[in-house]
C-alpha cells in the first residue's frame, strides 16, 4: 500500500499544537457568546484531540477538501460541532468573524453538523452512526488501494448505541488498519454522568479486536504519542480511549457542574476569556 | 454595527408559543397521578430524562424508574418485557430516535403481539431547531403504518394530561407525541375530554372547516379568530388520535363546510391530510382542501419559531391557506 508522501508527518510541535488548541478554545467561547448556551463544556474537553489531529496527524489540504486521497475526520457527535467549526478556522477554512453566528439562523455553524458544511465529512446529531459509516470509508478506500485513513471520534454515551458496537465488531472482523476510532470519554451524558456503567471501555474494545491505548486526552504529548502509535497497527483496528475533561483550559468551566448543557450569563463572558487566556 | 440574530435554542427549553398560561411538565405530573391510581407504571427512558418531563416521576418513584442509557432499541424491548410481566412501562424518548432507530422493535416486540408499552415520543415536527436528525417530522405517519399501534398527537397541556391518563388505561401499545417543559393551556379542562379515537369539534362553522392536530390545534383556534374577523365562518375539528383515525367526525365536519384545510405539525405526505383525504373519499364528499404542514423536505437548523414561520405552520399559515381554499370553491 502506497501512503501519501507527507507520511508520517515532520515531528510534532507540542508547544504549536498547544497553541492551536488553546486558540481552537478561544474560537469556541466566541462562538457560544452568541447563544449564550451550547455545547461548550464537550468543546473545550476534545480541543486537544482535534488540534492533533487537525494540524498534526491528518494528511489533508484546506484547499482541496474533496481530494479523494485525504484522511478523513469523522465526528460522530454532531452535537460536538463547536469544536470542529473551531478546529476548521483555526485552518482558515471560515474566516474567524463567522464564529459570531454559531447556532443562529440560516449560519453554516450550527450547533450540529451537517455535510453541507465545508469540511464536514458525514451529518452528525443522531448519534451512533460514525463509526459504522468510518468502517465503510475504509474498506472503500482500501478497495480503492488508497492509502487514506479514517478517524472517527466517537463518545462514552455513544457507547451506549448497538450501531457503535455493530460497527466493532466489523472493523476487527474486516482488519481495518486504516480506522482509528477516538473515544472522548468525558464521563457525562445527556442526563448528566454517565447513567449506565459502561466501564471497562477499553477491555471492551480489546474484547471486540481492537488495538486499544488509553491515555488523558488532554496532554498534547500523549496525543501525539497514541496517534503515532496508531499509525504503526498493522491487521486491525485502533481505539484511543480518551479521558478528557468537560470545560478543560476554563478553570471556572471545568468546575461548573458537570452538565451536558451549560449556560454561561452574558456578563460572565469577558471573565471567561481572561481565565483561558492566563491558561499555561 | 451590532446585528440582531436568531439562535437555535437546542435542547432543554420550554415550547410554550405565546401568551397562553402554562402548564409545568404536564406529563410528568400526570403520570404521578396516575401511578397512585393504578400503582402498575414504570418509568423508562434513553438518556432523555431530563427532556422528556419524566424526572418528576423519576423523583416520586425511583425504584419504579429505569434510565437505560442511550439505546433506543434496547428502549423498546425493555418496555415490552416489563409489559409481559404485567407492568404499564412510559417509555420517553425523542420521536426520531423511537421511530427511526427502533422501528422494528415497535413493531414487533410491542405492536405485533398487543403488548401494553407506552412510547412518549419528545420533539415532534419543527419544535425543534435542532434539524434534520433531531425533528420528527414523518413519525406519526411511520406508526400509523404500524398495525394495533394507536397514534396520537396531543395539542396543549390538557391533552396531555388526559391523554396519560386514558392511555394508562388503555391495554395495547401506545405512540405518543410529548409536548414538554412550559406548555399552553389551550384547552379547557372543564368542557374538553379526551377519548382514544375520538376528534373533538371545538368550533362550529359553515364556510372553511379546519382540520388540525397536534400543537397545530392552537394555531387553528386562533386563524378561526382571524377568519371570523374577516367574516368568514370558520370551524375547527381537533384531531389528536391519527390511529384509529376518527373519519366518521371528519366526514360530519366537512359535509358543514364549503371548504377544509388541514393543519399538521408533520410533513404533508402519509400524515393528516393524506388521511383526511381519504376519509372525505371514503364518504362521497368532495370540498376544496388546502392543507398545512411540512414540505417533503429536510428542514434546515435554526430557532424553532423561525422554522415554524418558514414551513407555514402558524396561523397566518392556516388563515392563507384558508382563503386558497375559498378561492378553489368559487373557480
Ligand atoms: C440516537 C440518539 N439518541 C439520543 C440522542 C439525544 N442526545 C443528544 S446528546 C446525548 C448524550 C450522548 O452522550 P455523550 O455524547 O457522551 O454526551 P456528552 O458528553 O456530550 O454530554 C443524547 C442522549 C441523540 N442525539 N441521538
Amino acid at each position: 500500500m502506497t501512503r501519501i508522501p507527507n507520511h508520517p508527518p515532520a515531528k510534532a510541535d507540542i508547544a504549536a499544537l498547544k497553541a492551536r488548541a488553546k486558540h481552537m478554545r478561544n474560537h469556541m467561547l466566541v462562538m457560544a457568546r452568541g447563544p449564550g448556551q451550547g455545547y461548550i463544556g464537550q468543546g473545550l474537553g476534545i480541543a486537544d484531540v482535534l488540534a492533533a489531529i487537525y494540524f498534526h496527524e491528518l494528511r489533508w489540504s484546506p484547499e482541496n477538501l474533496t481530494d479523494p486521497n485525504r484522511d478523513r475526520f469523522l465526528l460522530s457527535t454532531g452535537h460536538y460541532s463547536i469544536a470542529l467549526w473551531a478546529a476548521l478556522a483555526e485552518a482558515g477554512i471560515f474566516p474567524l468573524e463567522e464564529l459570531p453566528t454559531y447556532g443562529a439562523d440560516d449560519s453554516r455553524l450550527q450547533m450540529s453538523t451537517l455535510d453541507t458544511t465545508p469540511g464536514v465529512e458525514i451529518i452528525g446529531g443522531s448519534l451512533g452512526h460514525g463509526l459504522g459509516q468510518g468502517v465503510g470509508m475504509a474498506l472503500g478506500l482500501r478497495l480503492q488501494n488508497s492509502s487514506a485513513r479514517i478517524f472517527c471520534e466517537l463518545s462514552d454515551g455513544e457507547l451506549q448505541e448497538g450501531s457503535t458496537w455493530e460497527a466493532a465488531m466489523a472493523g476487527s472482523n474486516f482488519r481495518l488498519d486504516n480506522l482509528v476510532a477516538l473515544i472522548d470519554c468525558n464521563g457525562i451524558q445527556a442526563d448528566g454522568a454517565i447513567v449506565i456503567d459502561i466501564e471497562p471501555v477499553a477491555d471492551k474494545w480489546r474484547a471486540f479486536g481492537w488495538q486499544v491505548q488509553e491515555i488523558d486526552g488532554n496532554d498534547m504529548a500523549a496525543v501525539v504519542a497514541a496517534l503515532e502509535q496508531a499509525r504503526a497497527t498493522e491487521g486491525r483496528p485502533h481505539a484511543i480511549v480518551l479521558r478528557t475533561k468537560p470545560g478543560k483550559g476554563v478553570p471556572t468551566l471545568e468546575q461548573r457542574e458537570k452538565a451536558h448543557f451549560v449556560r454561561v450569563e452574558p456578563e460572565e463572558w469577558d471573565a471567561l476569556i481572561l481565565e483561558l487566556e492566563g491558561q499555561p | 454595527m451590532t446585528t440582531a440574530r436568531t439562535y437555535s435554542k437546542a435542547m432543554g427549553v420550554d415550547e410554550a408559543l405565546d401568551a397562553r398560561p402554562v402548564v409545568d411538565a404536564p406529563f410528568g405530573t400526570a403520570l404521578i397521578d396516575v401511578q397512585k391510581h393504578r400503582g402498575d407504571i414504570v418509568g423508562l427512558t434513553a438518556d432523555l430524562g431530563k427532556y422528556t418531563d419524566i424526572l418528576p416521576f423519576r423523583d416520586a418513584y425511583p425504584d419504579r424508574f429505569f434510565n437505560v442509557g442511550m439505546a433506543e432499541q434496547n428502549l423498546v424491548a425493555v418496555a415490552a418485557g416489563l409489559a409481559r410481566t404485567g407492568t404499564v412501562p412510559f417509555a420517553t424518548t425523542y420521536g426520531v430516535f423511537a421511530t427511526r432507530r427502533a422501528y422494528d422493535f415497535i413493531a414487533i416486540a410491542c405492536a405485533h403481539s398487543n403488548v401494553n408499552v407506552k412510547i412518549i415520543a419528545g420533539l415532534p415536527g419543527l419544535t425543534t431547531g435542532y434539524g434534520g436528525t433531531h425533528q420528527a417530522i414523518e413519525d406519526t405517519a411511520l406508526m400509523c403504518m404500524i398495525p394495533n399501534l394507536v397514534v396520537i398527537d396531543p395539542c396543549d397541556a390538557t391533552d396531555i394530561s388526559q391523554i396519560t391518563h386514558a392511555i394508562a388505561d388503555y391495554d395495547g401499545p401506545v405512540y405518543v407525541r410529548l409536548l414538554r417543559g412550559k406548555v399552553p393551556r389551550v384547552l379547557d379542562p372543564k368542557t374538553y375530554s379526551f377519548v382514544i379515537g375520538k376528534a373533538s369539534v371545538l368550533r362550529e362553522g359553515a364556510d372553511v372547516g379546519i382540520i388540525s392536530t397536534g400543537l397545530m390545534t392552537e394555531h387553528a383556534i386562533d386563524a378561526a379568530n382571524a377568519l371570523n374577523a374577516e367574516d368568514i365562518s370558520a370551524g375547527v375539528l381537533h384531531t389528536p388520535t391519527l390511529k384509529p383515525f376518527d373519519a366518521d367526525s371528519v366526514a360530519e365536519f366537512a359535509s358543514k363546510h364549503d371548504a377544509i384545510v388541514t393543519a399538521e405539525n408533520h410533513v404533508i405526505t402519509g400524515g393528516l391530510a393524506t388521511q383526511v383525504r381519504e376519509a372525505l373519499y371514503k364518504a362521497g364528499i368532495a370540498r376544496p382542501l388546502m392543507p398545512v404542514g411540512i414540505a417533503d423536505t429536510f428542514v434546515e437548523l435554526g430557532a424553532s419559531p423561525t422554522l415554524m414561520v418558514r414551513s407555514g405552520l402558524t396561523s397566518d399559515g392556516i388563515v392563507a391557506q384558508a382563503h386558497a381554499a375559498l378561492r378553489l370553491k368559487r373557480s
